[in-house]
């Protein structure tokens, strides 16, 4: 019935649970695929932006509260803990992947480098209709038995053996990006708590891929240090789009899917194959 | 009875007259209200009929046969002054239209007041920071009237980064006669000149300029979102997403910043000021509101810098109703005091609510102005329409609030029958003189004729300014690039 290797994500779950909590999980597999396309959503408007003119800072932080509030959500009820450990090395805390308001503004030491979509909305992105919004604009926040039961389920349809295949992959493959002088992401894997700042900040901060080391930079800094420059961290919307055409919220999800070649938001060869790097992830994980 | 302004004997006539609309209004259950409407034709064609004194005009004539709506001239705020005797408009092209009101003539008592293009002028041009590469828009954000002292009027008006001061004032005569120069200007031969005259001031056809005054620059890092005369008439203040800023509208090259809510980490904001406003009669007290729900009171004399308010209005919020979309429905878009100084009203997504100055644990009224959206909120946030800005009013009694909606929707309130009424603003469904019809939005089983059902709704045509002359019941509400002004009717 199925063909070899597909991944059938609630269908284990199925055949245990009763008639009873099958509807229950129902209901809370369409809220959190629901809360999971608001994430997406959010993610998508706080990354694009007018290119010429400043973004709505107003707007700018309700989104990032939202996202927040989504990301906080998921951490309570486990399914963000999966998400994350399935992408970073054990020891480092899902609470410092937090979002804070890092996609309005980043740290001097960071170049402002397009950020790279986080594999959780990469792969939320095929659905490209928002699903009804009753249930999302009704549904109080607060933790139900339902929610955290289908997290754990959703957890285990996870094989343990493919969670550290995937890791084992991707530190491969960071240690052919170490030989081109990039170590960023060695940071990110060890030594967490020196890195907290940056950390604390990063959105889905495992797939922050920097192009330069800092060092150039804090010579730069000393030369700039008394310019304000809290204004230019706005730059973080604005500077990897403006060498791309204005697109529509679905046009970069289009751009994003595994038979492209040169995505037209990134600005750097290098960045672009990175992407097919994620690409080649999310297809093992996703089995698809 | 209906208000606690005190304004001498002419309060009583007022009174009169807003009861008689309001029982007028009560007549029907489908509250019938005796406006009529005055609809100001496009603005364009307003434009045609005036001697234009502006030389920068866009030119769109060639427009004029098709209903298309320049963004240019999308209408972003709508002012009366003080007497009601001035309308301003500022649109999206840095343009500020203003409308005077005809004189009441015994000849046509029928024309009562109507208003007409009185200057246009171009307030700001686009800017382009080249630190930033970015484009600073010259969309007019605010305007706001300064109190009249002579024979000129002034207003202030800005964008996201400037404040000006405009002077407009009216030429009828001009000197004639010099000596020196001849009637074009040109200088005369001192050799051909034998006799002396005194120049003398001769009649000429009115012409109405406009000067820019002041201009405060340059104090800014993010986007000024409203600015407030102070009663003082000396000082006003610039608000941005982040900060306030008290300036002397005599002093253009310092301001005092009195309110910083910029966190030293950037990182750690979540919140930021959606407006502000002086209070009408205590020059030392100003609010802001706060895209979390809340508004602050301060007072300038506790300290220089107002970061710890005096007082905290704050609605808890209401469990059974939160949702992801719970705090960016909280955020208020616009703050106003009564004309008593005494209530505040604030306008969120989906309410309009009025404080009591006296009171900070919860509003005294709360209004729904389009509670059927509610349902809907995941795809207004999809579309953005969450984001929009309604601007709210108080009439000139402060019994009546007024705010827009979509589908050229506006709504009423009137704070002591309860009564609320739906209205809107189209050239379909207004006919000059005639009547406006109350609308209404079905929600859901069956639709009655005339209604209109939720989905049905036009998202695109959104009524954020609209304004209400300080004491006559003339309302100005702008629909996106058209003004349109209603009068009740009295017999």
């Amino acid at each position: 019935m199925f063909s070899k290797g597909t991944k059938r994500k609630f269908s284990d779950g199925d055949e245990e649970i009763s008639d009873e909590s099958l509807v229950g999980a129902r209901v809370a597999s369409s809220y959190s695929l629901q809360r999971q396309s608001l994430l997406d959503m959010s993610l998508i408007k706080l990354q694009l932006c007018h290119m010429l003119v400043e973004p709505n800072l107003c707007r700018s932080v309700l989104i990032a509260n939202t996202v927040r509030q989504i990301q906080e959500e998921m951490t309570h009820d486990g399914s963000w803990h999966m998400v994350t450990e399935a992408f970073c090395g054990p020891g480092q805390s899902p609470s410092e992947r937090l979002v804070a308001t890092e996609v309005l503004c980043r740290s001097r030491e960071q170049d402002a480098e397009p950020k790279l979509f986080s594999v959780i909305s990469y792969e939320g992105c095929r659905e490209e209709e928002v699903v009804a919004d009753e249930t999302l604009c009704s549904v109080s926040v607060s933790d139900t038995v339902s929610n955290v039961c289908l997290a754990g389920r959703i957890g285990q349809c996870w094989e343990k053996s493919e969670l550290s295949g995937v890791e084992r992959d991707e530190e491969a493959l960071e240690d052919s990006r170490l030989g081109s002088g990039e170590d960023e992401e060695i940071d990110t894997e060890d030594g967490a708590s020196t890195e907290s700042p940056k950390t604390t900040g990063q959105v889905f901060g495992t797939f922050e891929i920097k192009n330069s080391s800092p060092a150039p930079d804090s010579a730069l800094e000393e030369l700039f240090s008394d310019v304000d420059t809290s204004y230019y961290d706005l730059d973080t919307m604005l500077t990897g789009m403006q060498s791309a055409p204005k697109m529509g919220p679905y046009d970069i999800l289009d751009s994003l899917a595994p038979s492209h070649s040169s995505p037209s938001i990134v600005s750097t060869p290098k960045c672009r194959s990175d992407l097919n790097e994620l690409d080649h992830i999310m297809e093992i994980i996703v089995g698809s | 009875m209906l208000t606690q302004v005190d304004r001498g004997p002419r309060a009583e006539s007022l009174l009169q007259r807003q009861s008689q609309f309001n029982r007028c209004g009560a007549s029907t259950a489908a509250a019938r209200q005796h406006f009529s409407a005055l609809i100001l034709s496009d603005r364009e064609e307003n434009e045609l009929s005036v001697p234009e004194i502006d030389t920068r005009k866009i030119d769109n004539s060639f427009l004029r046969d098709h209903n298309y709506a320049t963004e240019a001239d999308i209408i972003s705020t709508v002012e009366f002054n003080s007497t009601g005797e001035l309308l301003a408009t500022g649109d999206k092209g840095g343009r500020v239209v203003v409308f005077q009101r005809e004189q009441e003539s015994k000849n046509q008592p029928h024309r009562r007041g109507e208003y007409n293009v009185y200057s246009t002028f171009q307030s700001h041009e686009p800017e382009f920071d080249y630190l930033k590469s970015l484009e600073i828009e010259e969309k007019i954000n605010k305007i706001r009237w300064l109190p009249q002292q002579n024979a000129a009027y002034f207003l202030l008006s800005t964008n996201d980064k400037t404040v000006k001061l405009w002077k407009i004032s009216e030429r009828d005569k001009r000197p004639e006669g010099y000596n020196l120069t001849d009637e074009e200007g040109r200088i005369r031969d001192p050799t051909t000149i034998t006799t002396l005259r005194v120049p003398v001031l001769r009649p000429m056809d009115l012409m109405v300029e406009a000067t820019p005054r002041r201009i405060f620059s340059n104090a800014h890092t993010y986007h000024i979102n409203s600015i407030s005369v102070n009663s003082d008439y000396e000082t006003y203040m610039s608000t941005d997403d982040l900060r306030i800023n008290l300036w002397n509208l005599e002093i253009t090259n310092q301001s005092f910043n009195i309110v910083d809510i910029k966190p030293a980490n950037l990182e750690e904001l979540t919140e930021v000021i959606t407006a502000a406003e002086f209070h009408p009669n205590q020059c030392n007290t100003f609010v802001y509101s706060s895209s979390k729900g809340s508004i602050r009171l301060c007072d300038m004399r506790t300290s220089a810098l107002c970061d710890n308010h005096s007082k905290l209005f704050e609605e808890p919020e209401d469990p059974s109703n939160r949702s992801f979309f719970s705090e960016i429905i909280s955020s208020i878009s616009d703050v106003k005091f009564s004309h008593s100084g005494r209530y505040l009203m604030t306008r969120d997504y989906l309410t309009v609510k009025v404080w009591d100055i006296n009171m900070e644990s919860k509003p005294l009224e709360t209004y729904q102005v389009h509670d059927y959206l509610r349902s809907k909120l995941c795809s207004l946030y999809e579309n953005d329409c969450i984001f929009d800005k309604f601007e709210c009013v108080w009439n000139g009694t402060d019994s009546v609030l007024m705010t827009g909606s979509y589908n050229n929707f506006f709504r009423m309130f009137d704070r002591n029958t309860k009564r609320d009424v739906t209205l809107e603003a189209s050239r379909e469904n207004s006919k000059p003189r005639a009547i406006l019809k109350p609308r209404k939005v079905c929600v859901g089983g069956k639709r009655r004729k005339d209604e209109i059902s939720v989905d049905s709704l036009d998202f695109s045509k959104k009524i954020l300014h609209t304004a209400w002359h300080p004491n006559e019941n003339i309302i100005a509400v702008a629909a996106t690039n058209n003004l349109y002004i209603f009068q009740d009717k009295v017999n």
